[in-house]
């Protein structure tokens, strides 16, 4: 494909080592290898394996004038592979129509760190992407003054070419590209970025996306697409119950039928269990087909193991009672809450809770891995490349260094494919197959049934209010078991990056604040998912503001605002945030003027204060997460005790935009899966075991549900490109469902405090 | 022995007649555009048209379709250019991607025969199809103007 590369790959020195548990060390650990460890760093210095902005590993020009850009981003719908290479191709001066993009495999020594998560690939890389576009056109430059013996400063580069006006020449890229590939990278002032004024894609809403073609015609390929010569197919029957395992199995029959090749177990996890495969019985077949209908006819006992009587009915009640009993970890404490309480004028209490959630992206977990000569070699749709690279050589007895992860397009991503454990068990059954490639499917069934799962959670809220309605005191009390489940045996508290998702950095301006967090132990597997604990934080805390409105007599969005307070910075680690998004605070302060703004803005979009028919309202929520300020705007209709939600605005500030249509479309999907979980979304379990199945039951939200209008408000503070942006991929999730559960308040009086809102409205 | 027509080309099928169109299609075609979701006709990922009209690949046996002409979203046009297609790509409809090809062939069916497409219209013949990034009201954006174009 690389015909005549300007690269050959830079070797950066390897700096991290904890792969994709990132959360480990973005709360402080420091980071291998650093030369000072008494400055902390932040953003993308501070990710594993760092970051480069070195050309010659993501930039590629052909003879022919073909760019090729490497995406070392993950693309599981957000557009990143269409966003890297606008900025790219704008600093490089290319033109759109020949520039391709290339997936980067996981190798994070040449590409530095590629987990996909967090809501950072732009946040992250908008700036070093910048530079590898302007260092690689300041070589072209180079390389075609060197070609005609004049001084650079005479030449110009752009529109895919290099001119030197005084002589009438011109060179194109392509032609300039041999030559241009041996120079030295510039750095330092020889490194000229773009005035912003002059970008051509960068901030267009008119591109469009780099993989349209092949997705309309079919031609794309996902991690469960990927074939190889001779590949065979495995479907695996896992523990039912979190930590189980098959205590006896009998494979004859499913052995009986034709096309059926092996029967393979798969040993048992320990806690905690990290991204390990959970064990089980797998079955691998000349078929996807076989393959099930094998899995179909074993006959496995299974052993529950400690968490065969996990009951999230009964568990909600512990969540609850932990909730509700005082003495938790303190966590924030700001002024003298207990005391403003009691003197409040008024006081209220509520408790909000949100249940299990599986990611359930469209595509399940798949994944095929073939074993040559010692070497492993993994086609994957996951979000975490150095990760999986890393546990799959491990599992496999195998180096990191002889062990590629080709990393596929991810159909959705939502924080599943952030665990490679499917990978693994695709490694797993490649070695039992003597290293043939083996493509591993995880059913509906297995990813409703194996998942990550959202956290369940009870958040008990309470706030005193002064006589004239404002709140002088408030108590928030999270009960909910913690991702830092999987990684650490046993722990009971939510992680500082949890805690920081929307509750330690809650800006509202209220002088007496307490936040608390008691044990809430974990009993399945729990993992991130789009926007993680800001889910939760959000309901509670925008839901709760909006009571408070109704118990002073005050509209809810007049109410919000003034809650906000004055436009103002907030430090986060003056709330007790020490995590911030991994961000600098110094640079990424909490600006409530931003967040005022997106709410006017929600607001004015839905035209708010209009007169609406009976049974139907409007509501609003605001939310900070993720570096970036959102709020929602919702028009719900109940009818029958059905909600319907015709309308939505929602409104972003990210700071600076790179592809505004991609923040439009974040928004939109944010909105539709925002929709589902106020209405329908819940994962329970009984005797360990999810009770939900497959989309007939794990219900997610369809064209009905979706609104007939839905705005998006683009909102900046910024004009600049060098302001800091914020991020896109989950902050447009937390405020959706509070916005929709204070409508139905609006539309109906009854407070939705639980989710799924399901049939509560049914009389 | 069951013969089918794929996107044009004969097909004999000689193997478990139970088994899924889909996996037909996707294990022994290598036509993998027509995507796996759930098994169980309940998310649309992998419609196809089944002698023209949309069917859900994955509870379709091929023994209950020999005879049948098939078609993907391989074969959906020559060149990518159904209005549907077009229409698609003009309005960024898809975000990952990956339920597209099921909505697309589901639209097509729906704006080919149709003469006019109503909002209500496009809810109904939509509602198997599931997309979890929530592209939808693109969807139903592209849906209106491939009717328009048609």
């Amino acid at each position: 494909m690389r015909d005549t590369p300007i690269l050959n790959v830079s070797r950066r020195g390897v700096l991290g080592g904890l792969g994709a548990a990132t959360f480990v060390l973005s709360v402080g650990l420091p980071r291998p290898g650093r030369a000072q460890d008494d400055e902390p760093e932040f953003g993308r210095d501070a990710m594993p394996n760092g970051w480069t902005d070195d050309p010659k590993a993501f930039v590629a020009i052909d003879a022919d004038g073909t760019v090729t850009v490497t995406c070392h981003r993950s693309e599981m719908g957000q557009g990143v592979r269409t966003s890297i290479a606008m900025v790219v191709a704008d600093e490089l001066g290319a033109d759109w129509e020949r520039v391709r993009v290339d997936q980067a495999p996981g190798e994070e020594e040449t590409y530095g760190n590629q987990d996909t998560d967090g809501s950072r690939s732009l946040r992250h890389f908008f700036m070093p992407m910048r530079r590898v576009g302007a260092a690689a056109r300041a070589m072209l430059a180079q390389a075609a003054a060197d070609e005609w013996g004049v001084d650079v400063s005479e030449v110009t580069a752009g529109n895919h070419e290099v001119t030197h006006a005084a002589s009438d020449r011109s060179l194109g890229y392509g032609e300039l590209a041999a030559a241009a590939m041996e120079l030295d990278v510039p750095t330092g002032d020889a490194l000229v970025l773009m005035d912003p004024s002059a970008f051509r894609y960068v901030g267009s809403s008119e591109i469009g996306l780099v993989d349209n073609m092949d997705i309309t015609t079919g031609h794309t390929t996902y991690g469960i697409d990927v074939r190889r010569d001779g590949m065979l197919y495995a479907v695996v029957a896992r523990p039912p119950v979190y930590g189980g395992r098959a205590a006896s199995y009998d494979d004859s029959a499913a052995l009986a039928i034709e096309g059926v090749e092996k029967v393979v177990a798969i040993d048992p996890v320990d806690f905690p269990t990290e991204f390990s495969p959970l064990g089980g019985v797998a079955v691998i077949a000349r078929n996807t087909y076989l393959a099930m209908k094998g899995r179909d006819a074993l006959e496995i006992e299974w052993e529950g193991g400690p968490n065969a009587e996990y009951d999230s009915a009964a568990y909600r009640e512990t969540l609850s009672q932990a909730a509700n009993a005082p003495g938790g970890t303190v966590i924030r404490d700001e002024g003298d809450f207990d005391a403003a309480y009691e003197g409040a004028a008024q006081t209220l209490e509520a408790e909000y809770y949100v249940p299990h959630l599986a990611q359930a992206p469209m595509e399940p977990p798949a994944a095929v891995v073939e074993i040559r000569d010692g070497r492993a070699e993994a086609w994957a749709c996951t979000q975490a490349p150095q990760v999986t690279r890393l546990r799959l050589a491990e599992r496999l007895g195998l180096e990191k260094e002889d062990v590629t992860v080709n990393v596929t397009l991810l159909g959705g991503g939502f924080g599943r494919k952030s665990k490679p454990d499917f990978v693994i068990e695709a490694g797993i059954l490649s070695q039992a197959m003597d290293g043939a490639p083996v493509k591993l499917t995880w059913t509906r069934e297995d990813d409703i049934h194996h998942g990550y799962y959202h956290t369940v959670s009870v958040e008990k809220m309470s706030a005193g209010l002064d006589d004239g309605g404002a709140p002088v005191a408030w108590l928030h009390r999270t009960a909910a078991p913690t991702i830092g489940s999987i990684f650490a045996p046993d722990p009971k508290h939510k992680l500082p990056f949890e805690l920081g998702m929307g509750l330690l950095n809650m800006p509202l301006a209220i002088e007496n604040v307490r936040a608390e967090n008691p044990e809430a132990p974990a009993h399945v597997r729990i993992g991130w998912y789009r926007s993680v604990s800001n889910i939760p934080h959000a309901f509670a805390i925008q839901s709760f503001v909006a009571e408070l409105a109704q118990a002073a007599g005050r509209d809810p969005k007049d109410y919000l605002l003034e809650v906000i307070g004055p436009a103002r910075l907030v430090d986060p680690r003056d709330q007790g945030d020490v995590w911030n998004y991994g961000e600098n605070p110094e640079v990424y302060p909490i600006d409530t003027g931003r967040l005022a703004a997106v709410v006017e803005a929600a607001a004015e979009g839905i035209e708010w204060g209009r007169e609406m028919p009976e049974g139907s309202g409007l509501g609003i929520a605001g939310h900070y997460s993720f570096v970036s300020y959102v709020a929602v705007a919702a028009e719900v209709t109940v009818e029958d005790g059905l909600v319907s939600v015709p309308r939505v605005s929602i409104a972003i500030d990210c700071g600076p935009q790179v592809n505004p249509d991609r923040i439009r479309s974040q928004m939109e999907g944010a909105v539709v899966m925002g929709i589902g979980q106020a209405l329908m979304s819940e994962i329970t379990f009984a005797e360990g075991r999810a009770q939900q199945d497959n989309y007939d039951t794990y219900l997610v939200a369809r064209m009905e549900d979706t609104p007939k209008r839905l705005d998006v408000h683009l909102v900046t503070s910024h004009s600049a490109y060098d302001q800091p942006l914020g991020g896109v991929g989950e902050p447009g999730l937390p405020p959706v469902v509070p916005a929709i559960t204070n409508a139905i308040f609006a539309a109906t009086g009854t407070r939705i405090r639980s989710l799924p809102i399901g049939d509560q409205l049914r009389s | 022995m069951v013969n089918i027509v794929v996107n044009g080309v004969e097909r004999q099928f000689d193997g478990d007649e139970d088994t899924p169109l889909l996996w037909y299609l996707r294990d022994e075609l290598g036509l993998t555009g027509t995507k796996y979701g759930c098994g169980i006709a309940a998310c649309g990922v992998c419609t196809v048209h089944v002698d023209g009209a949309p069917a859900f690949a994955c509870v379709t046996p091929v023994g209950t379709i020999d005879g049948a002409e098939v078609t993907t979203i391989e074969g959906l046009s020559e060149n990518g250019d159904h209005p549907v297609q077009v229409a698609w790509r003009d309005l960024n409809v898809a975000q990952c991607g990956y339920c597209q090809a099921g909505q697309i062939m589901q639209a097509a069916a729906l704006v080919d025969g149709s003469e006019t497409v109503t909002d209500e219209d496009i809810d109904y013949a939509m509602t198997g199809n599931l997309c979890r990034c929530g592209t939808y009201t693109r969807i139903r954006a592209a849906i209106r103007q491939a009717a328009e174009a048609k």
